[in-house]
């Protein structure tokens, strides 16, 4: 939880140095897209989030990584603020010995995190602002994670 | 109890936060959400709609049949947009 900008490379060589069971490290970003009609309005956004909740929300999401794969690390980045197309908005990592789970982890995590995360985008448009609707692809991408779980 | 507003609950509520007896015949979180939709106007704007309205108590996530105490902190907002 931050509102400053963070260097993924930075970020992902930290997480990963001095640890030498690490073989595989997947890493998602999100960052703001130029989302058209951005000529008068420039496109930023602003995110809104509940503090206190929010770091409780991501925390949860990292044990639950934790809990389902064989993680030697993991790491979840988020700013708030008001943000310009082309800035990072979220760093998510996970390290494991294998990749497998490196990837599924870092899917996860991203996942969770858009259906879970009390995080809230206000978009500057020609129009004014507006608030971001959720999707409900999202919560499909979310829910299949809990099916899969019930199979373990 | 505490009440907390986000995103455009919070604009169309006119505000962010508020303390607040638990009110009488109100045990759950959706009989919550009607209660303040009868306020006034822009309670009503914000509230009148239940089925985009997402809750917490206590900073956890909630269904609408969550039971509600005295101390909680309760918070009304859209469906998450973070990632």
């Amino acid at each position: 939880m931050q509102a400053e900008d963070f260097d993924m490379g930075l970020e992902i060589s930290r997480l990963t140095r001095g640890d030498t069971a690490i073989g595989g490290v997947c890493a998602f970003a999100g960052l703001v897209r130029d989302f058209g009609g951005s000529a008068a309005s420039g496109g930023a956004m602003t995110l809104e989030h509940y503090p206190g909740m929010t770091e409780k929300a991501l925390a949860e999401i990292e044990a639950q990584a934790q809990a389902r794969w064989p993680l030697q690390e993991s790491l979840i980045i988020h700013r708030y603020g008001r943000l310009e197309p082309g800035d990072n908005i979220v760093l998510v990592v996970a390290a494991s010995a294998h990749r497998e789970a490196a990837f599924e982890a870092c899917h996860f995590l991203i996942d969770w995190l858009k259906t879970k995360a009390p995080f809230w985008k206000l978009e500057e448009t020609a129009d004014g602002a507006h608030w971001v609707e959720a999707k409900s692809s999202d919560d499909v991408a979310a829910d299949k994670w809990s099916r899969l779980k019930g199979k373990e | 109890m505490k009440l907390i507003y986000f995103a455009w609950v919070r604009e169309k509520a006119g505000k962010s936060n508020e303390e607040m007896p638990l009110p009488e015949g109100v045990k759950t979180v959706g009989e919550l959400i009607d209660w303040l939709a009868g306020q006034d106007d822009k309670m009503a704007a914000a509230f009148s709609d239940p089925s985009v309205i997402r809750a917490a108590v206590n900073q956890e996530h909630v269904p609408m049949d969550h039971e509600l105490g005295e101390n909680d902190e309760i918070a009304f907002f859209p469906p998450v947009t973070g990632g």
